[in-house]
């Protein structure tokens, strides 16, 4: 099972992750929670993590491809009223998200 | 909190370092890891159906703990990306823990630690575990702040694992359609954080601009696609949020 590429992938993103936690370390106390680069950078993640978000409901990879879209709009928008509804209950819209997923794809196999 | 930088009275007082650890773990027992826990097998189910082995996922989720860069990075694989374009799509999506780490230090350290133990405790830093440290550690005696960091991520990491395990065997034994919905619970997680705190207007710009890029740019380039949506993103919404605030305040 050990295939070296898939490890090289999570050994990249690992050492991608603990750069800036090393550096955090080494910065304590010199860098301003709201500087203008700090602001740059959290929009950068932001809207990265936005655009995989939109991709993968919109233009899935993998298993997910099989659904039809309108299967995973309604259901994000399941989670996202469930999440709502609740007062903004995290655990209860992602498992309404997901339960939707499956049900709606039971229903309708792309 | 009335008496913070007044007088030295904390309002939460576990007695010993050891008291604090063991309230650090009871603490994250409960809607912390419930949250997380259903996260991680969202991402066990993706290790799953994306080909992998269940020792790519655990190691992923022990070595880089912290699921958006985890997914992306898996996704990216899917993709057939190289091996810089996800080196820098991880962290740009995981460079958060750069001011996360920056701002929690200071509230941990104290004079006696030494500085491998910052280093180590640093890799413990992850959203959760930061955002609950930063709320409560300040009301806790200086010396059991660490302690309780420790045993509350820690024990969200193990938690996480264990959810990385469980998605990546439930996958298989659920019908096909429930393993897509555990597949779907990647995107949807992320979505709903985003709906969590909707007051910040760059973060807003951010997201919209992300939104509606990261489709368009997988369309022209899989691989490199994702990197330069967020890079443009990010510019755009710091740009526009600029803008707005010398114009209105």
């Amino acid at each position: 099972m050990a295939d070296a590429w898939p490890l090289a992938v999570v050994v990249a993103g690992a050492v991608a992750t603990y750069l800036w936690r090393a550096l955090g370390v080494a910065m304590s106390g010199r860098l301003k929670a709201n500087s203008p680069v700090v602001d740059l950078v959290g929009y950068t993640a932001f809207g990265l993590l936005a655009g995989l978000v939109t991709r993968m409901i919109l233009l899935p990879i993998g298993p997910l491809q099989g659904t039809e879209v309108w299967v995973r709009l309604a259901a994000t928008a399941v989670a996202a009223i469930v999440f709502f509804a609740l007062r903004r209950n995290l655990l209860a819209g992602v498992l309404a998200g997901g339960g939707a997923l499956a049900l709606f794809a039971g229903l309708a196999p792309g | 909190m009335p008496n913070e930088g007044i007088a030295p009275h904390f309002k939460t007082d576990f007695k010993s370092t050891r008291g604090a650890l063991a309230g650090g773990v009871r603490e994250a027992i409960g809607a912390p890891i419930l949250v997380l826990g259903a996260s991680y097998i969202g991402f066990g189910s993706l290790i799953r159906e994306s080909g992998l082995g269940l020792g790519i996922g655990l190691f992923s989720t022990l070595t880089t703990w912290a699921l958006p860069g985890q997914v992306a990075s898996i996704e990216l694989y899917a993709a057939g990306a190289a091996l810089l374009p996800i080196f820098i799509a991880v962290a740009l999506t995981n460079a958060r823990m750069l001011p996360m780490t920056v701002t929690l230090m200071p509230v941990l350290r104290l004079p006696g630690h030494s500085r491998w133990k910052l280093y180590l405790a640093a890799h413990l830093v992850a959203v959760t575990g930061w955002a609950v440290s930063m709320l409560r550690c300040p009301n806790m005696p200086p010396e059991q702040r660490m302690s309780f960091f420790i045993g509350f991520a820690g024990t969200l990491l193990i938690g996480s694992m264990l959810g990385t395990a469980i998605g990546f065997f439930l996958s298989t034994l659920v019908p096909p359609a429930v393993s897509l919905g555990l597949v779907f619970v990647n995107p949807v997680y992320f979505m709903l954080i985003f709906l969590i705190d909707l007051r910040h207007r760059g973060r807003i710009l951010a997201l919209l601009f992300g939104g509606c890029l990261g489709p368009l740019f997988h369309f022209v380039t899989p691989t490199w696609g994702l990197l330069m949506s967020g890079v443009l993103a990010g510019i755009l919404a710091f740009i526009a949020d600029r803008a707005m605030r010398r114009r209105r305040g």
